[in-house]
């Protein structure tokens, strides 16, 4: 224990004294929320969609093969009832819920105009409003059509209704997304290059001759940096909650559990990382390179994941941070509980148990 | 026995670094590794510290095993690298209380060890250790490697970079510990520090070429070199190559060092042929053998 405490305390001595480190530790978050802050437009592809039809008639049959048949929306299930829309939203699986009037067509055809309600889930805003707009599209090409087959005017109204975000802040997409990207550059880079800074000074060499057993080494090297990386991770919250008014629904323990989670799994890649080179250089460059990008990328944290192609949403699954932001953006924003994100923070309990076998297996005991 | 080496060769890729080497190290002796850049010190040193595995042959440090028993042997040595290897941005004191704490100690616990070395960087010790000069960075390195009180003690090039009046110092300190009963295997590519050592193995391209004493090294060399001067240096070496019975001839410090093959050689009649040569202020004179000669011989 005493050696434990003597690396971390030269550990901590090592961040301190890099302005470097400190600079990447403590402005990075600020300034990555900064940037992040500019609106980003998307555009929507094969959207899940649930179907609430309290009407079961021939026309709104018609409307709801018009949608399912378009390539930006999928019908994923349809509901019965009004109290299920809150848990389907809560599961993740479907971005917005289409509920059609009662008695729809005898509404069209006696008051001349029906209604539909188009609910979104505002969680990502850009998404949201992308949803509403195509099926405002949708909706008023089928009333031309219908206008052509029977020459009195017919409307039909939508109704829009945002979930979760009704002030479509795209503040509370980029929080979590922040938060992401700075708790990988943290831990995975920032472990990587003080690893490999030890093997091109050649203090590994001298590390390696010590009585210090692998496992002691990488735990006295990533364990100042779980410690920042907490830190990191709440000053972003705080940030997002008292500058953003970025809510924090769910409970805070679940949200820090997580978050710790998703450090350890970054940081086990970061070892991984440094077992495979030998330089800081080479290390910060497949951190960029391999983690960053993907993170930023791949993750659905700017771009939509439902709308890249096959193959990028397959590669999405394999990236630890998409795990990660559907959970955290499940907790801060629809307050959802363990019962609802069970199988995400699964999957990233594996990864990180992976990460972990796979980075001590290829921790080398000797120099080559 | 402290250190026994049994045929061992190690190769990267198809570069063959050492080649079925075998020395042994008595217990409390000052055993030099003596050869220039390239000859496979290092990696003698790191297959020795457990670093390398070794592709023939086998070794023991302090009658364990390099192999099997590495853990052992990582309890029980001190090891400075080649290359300057500690923390740049620690203090001295910083430093010195890392190693000592993952060794499982404190500096007071073994400051009579080290106190001697110590006394000299102490009044710095509140210096990061990247503003040290050469001569106390190695000071402050052999202190880190000393303060666990090793058993047997592994110097790669510790004073390659050093200071002459630094180098002369740390070869005392050398015998001060050697005193203290701890083996020192060191290596050095300055063939004037090899008389330090008890004893010496002249290694070059990987290979070992002799061990012995450095006295009986020099005394065992049978050729006789002269000491040979002139104003002009270049044209005297060219000079020399082209002298009939010449057996070598190579610059040692402000002389030239010449080696005839006749055994009945008459430095009159070369002194004649340089003074044909045009050359001026020519001296000639019997010289000591030393290990470099013997080095440039083998």
């Amino acid at each position: 224990m005493k050696r434990f405490i003597g690396f971390v305390k030269k550990e901590f001595y090592h961040i301190f004294r890099d302005k470097r480190s400190m600079f990447i530790l403590f402005g990075m978050p600020i300034a990555q929320i900064m940037l992040f802050g500019f609106a980003i437009t998307n555009e929507i592809n094969n959207v899940n969609i649930a179907i609430l039809d309290q009407s079961k008639d021939s026309e709104t049959q018609k409307i709801i093969n018009k949608i399912n048949a378009s390539q930006y929306f999928n019908i994923e299930q349809k509901i019965s009832s009004e109290s299920q829309i809150e848990s389907v939203f809560k599961k993740g699986k479907v971005k917005a819920v289409l509920v059609f009037e009662n008695q729809f067509i005898k509404n069209l055809q006696t008051k001349k105009q029906a209604k539909v309600q188009v609910i979104t889930d505002a969680t990502d805003p850009n998404i949201a409003n992308a949803i509403t707009n195509y099926v405002n599209a949708i909706l008023q090409n089928y009333t031309q059509e219908f206008k052509r087959d029977s020459p009195s005017s017919y409307q039909i109204q939508t109704q829009t209704q945002l979930y979760y975000n009704p002030e479509l802040k795209s503040v509370f997409n980029f929080v979590p997304g922040v938060m992401t990207i700075i708790l990988m550059l943290v831990s995975a880079m920032m472990t990587s290059i003080s690893i490999t800074r030890e093997k091109e000074l050649g203090t590994m060499e001298v590390l390696l001759v010590s009585p210090l057993r692998p496992f002691q080494v990488i735990i006295g090297k990533v364990f100042p940096y779980v410690f920042l990386s907490i830190i990191n991770a709440t000053i972003i919250v705080l940030l997002g909650f008292f500058v953003f008014k970025m809510p924090v629904e769910g409970s805070l323990f679940l949200l820090s559990f997580e978050s710790i989670l998703f450090i350890i799994s970054a940081l086990s890649l970061g070892i991984l990382i440094s077992t495979i080179s030998n330089s800081q250089q080479t290390a910060m460059m497949i951190s960029l390179m391999g983690l960053m990008l993907p993170v930023i990328i791949l993750s659905g944290f700017i771009f939509p994941i439902s709308s890249m192609p096959m193959p990028m949403q397959i590669i999405s699954n394999i990236i630890p941070a998409k795990w990660f932001i559907i959970i955290i953006k499940a907790i801060m924003l629809k307050g959802a509980s363990i019962t609802i994100i069970w199988k995400e923070t699964l999957i990233l309990i594996g990864m990180t148990v992976f990460f972990i076998v796979l980075s001590i297996k290829k921790y080398k005991i000797r120099l080559e | 026995m402290s250190i026994i080496v049994q045929n061992i060769s190690k190769s990267y890729n198809d570069i063959k670094a050492v080649e079925n080497i075998s020395f042994e190290v008595k217990e409390g002796e000052l055993f030099g590794l003596i050869g220039p850049d390239g000859a496979g010190k290092t990696t003698i040193f790191r297959i020795l510290t457990t670093l390398l595995l070794s592709n023939e042959g086998s070794a023991t440090v302090a009658d364990f095993d390099v192999v099997k028993d590495y853990k052992s042997i990582r309890n029980s040595v001190g090891y400075m690298p080649g290359k300057f290897s500690l923390y740049q941005d620690l203090t001295v004191e910083e430093n010195l209380t890392f190693f000592a704490t993952i060794f499982g100690t404190t500096i007071e616990e073994n400051y009579d060890l080290i106190k001697d070395i110590y006394i000299q960087i102490e009044p710095f010790k509140k210096r990061r250790a990247g503003a040290l000069s050469g001569g106390m960075k190695q000071k402050l390195a052999l202190c880190c490697a000393l303060i666990h009180k090793p058993k047997v003690l592994f110097l790669d090039e510790p004073t390659t970079g050093v200071d002459p009046v630094s180098r002369k110092e740390f070869w005392e300190m050398l015998k001060q510990l050697q005193k203290k009963g701890i083996t020192i295997l060191v290596s050095t590519p300055y063939m004037d520090e090899a008389a330090m050592c008890d004893r010496i193995a002249l290694i070059q391209k990987g290979k070992i070429l002799k061990i012995d004493s450095p006295e009986n090294v020099t005394k065992k060399y049978d050729k006789i070199i002269y000491d040979i001067r002139a104003k002009d240096t270049y044209q005297l070496i060219q000079d020399l190559k082209h002298y009939p019975s010449q057996y070598s001839v190579f610059a040692f410090g402000e002389y030239l060092h010449y080696i005839d093959k006749k055994q009945n050689f008459n430095s009159t009649e070369l002194l004649t042929y340089l003074q044909n040569k045009n050359h001026t202020e020519i001296e000639i004179h019997i010289s000591n053998p030393t290990i470099e000669d013997v080095f440039m011989d083998l």
